[in-house]
């Protein structure tokens, strides 16, 4: 759901870059307090994978085909801070490099998928848990559905298409894309904890610890 | 327990590489949820040439690769390394940060 350019009046885009600006500079900091530099590491193999995964469009049905946003998948490794930092990051560089996603848009971009999805997804793991896999995938459908939903709301309101139409063919597209998001989330996560990846919050307990 | 944690890193960015090189020739090219609303609810064309900037590789074809799928897969493992090397230069925006908390960093990755 990356918004090209032209699609977004400029107090929509304006708006919606000042609020993930705003954001984004918030988990930064976060980020830096908490992460030692031999973390980075996997936040760098994360965003790594996430650009990987966005590539491979998986068909929905009707013509329509989705992929992997990766929100709730980075948000369980890493926290929603990094998770921002490293969503934004693939973001910035599908506008700047592959001119997927429109470079006004980029701040409405970030703030659906960088922030809005990241932030839903660590709502549901504050609620189930990390070790509950109905509730990962739970994270990751929702995440893509918030996402949409911010997405259309940002249409709208650029007066590009009336909200009653919009949001919902948004939802209901993306309440499928939002299948095979919770799919492949919950097929990575086991993948990656067998190769010994720790979820965010036993690492950030560790952390305390020490 | 980091070595577990550092060998799983390595396998996951083969493996994210992997995917780009492997996986994203055979990825659908039908329309995504956000542009099929946009052609069923005909404001597509309000994208149609508004671009601020084209982008090195547009489209995810690397530039002057005849073979399609050889053209994506290249696309795929730059993006792929590039992202992990913006990553990784974020180290660059906490360098006083970093250093105010050397001491401990390097103590602590001492017993390697």
């Amino acid at each position: 759901m990356h918004i090209p350019d032209g699609f977004l009046d400029a107090k929509t885009w304006l708006g919606a870059t000042a609020l993930s600006g705003a954001a984004l500079y918030y988990a930064l900091k976060k980020t830096q307090e908490r992460w030692e530099d031999r973390q980075l590491p996997a936040l760098g193999t994360m965003a790594a994978f996430i650009f990987a995964a966005q590539m491979v469009n998986f068909p929905v049905g009707g013509g329509t085909s989705g992929h992997l946003l990766g929100a709730a998948l980075a948000t369980f490794f890493l926290g929603p801070w990094g998770a921002n930092v490293v969503l934004t990051t693939v973001l910035i560089i599908q506008a700047l490099l592959f001119a997927d996603g429109g470079i006004t848009a980029l701040g409405a971009n970030v703030l659906n998928m960088a922030v809005i999805g990241p932030w839903v997804a660590q709502g549901v793991y504050s609620l189930v848990g990390y070790r509950n896999l109905g509730g990962t995938f739970l994270a990751a459908w929702l995440s893509i559905v918030a996402a949409a939903l911010a997405c259309s709301l940002e249409l709208a309101f650029s007066g590009i298409v009336p909200l009653r139409l919009v949001v919902p063919a948004m939802l209901g597209w993306h309440s499928l894309i939002g299948i095979g998001e919770g799919l492949i989330t919950c097929g990575v996560v086991i993948f990656l904890k067998r190769i010994g990846m720790v979820p965010f919050e036993t690492l950030s307990l560790e952390v305390q610890k020490r | 327990m980091r070595r577990v944690a550092k060998r799983g890193n390595w396998i996951f960015l083969f493996t994210a590489l992997a995917v780009a090189a492997l996986l994203s020739p055979w990825a659908s090219s039908y329309p995504d949820g956000l542009e099929r609303v946009a052609e069923d609810q005909g404001f597509l064309e309000r994208g149609e040439g508004k671009e601020v900037m084209k982008g090195l590789i547009p489209d995810y074809a690397f530039p002057g690769v005849k073979n399609e799928k050889l053209a994506t897969a290249l696309a795929g493992i730059v993006g792929t390394s590039l992202t992990f090397g913006a990553v990784w230069g974020l180290r660059l925006l906490r360098v006083g940060y970093g250093r105010s908390r050397q001491k401990g960093i390097s103590e602590k990755s001492g017993g390697k």
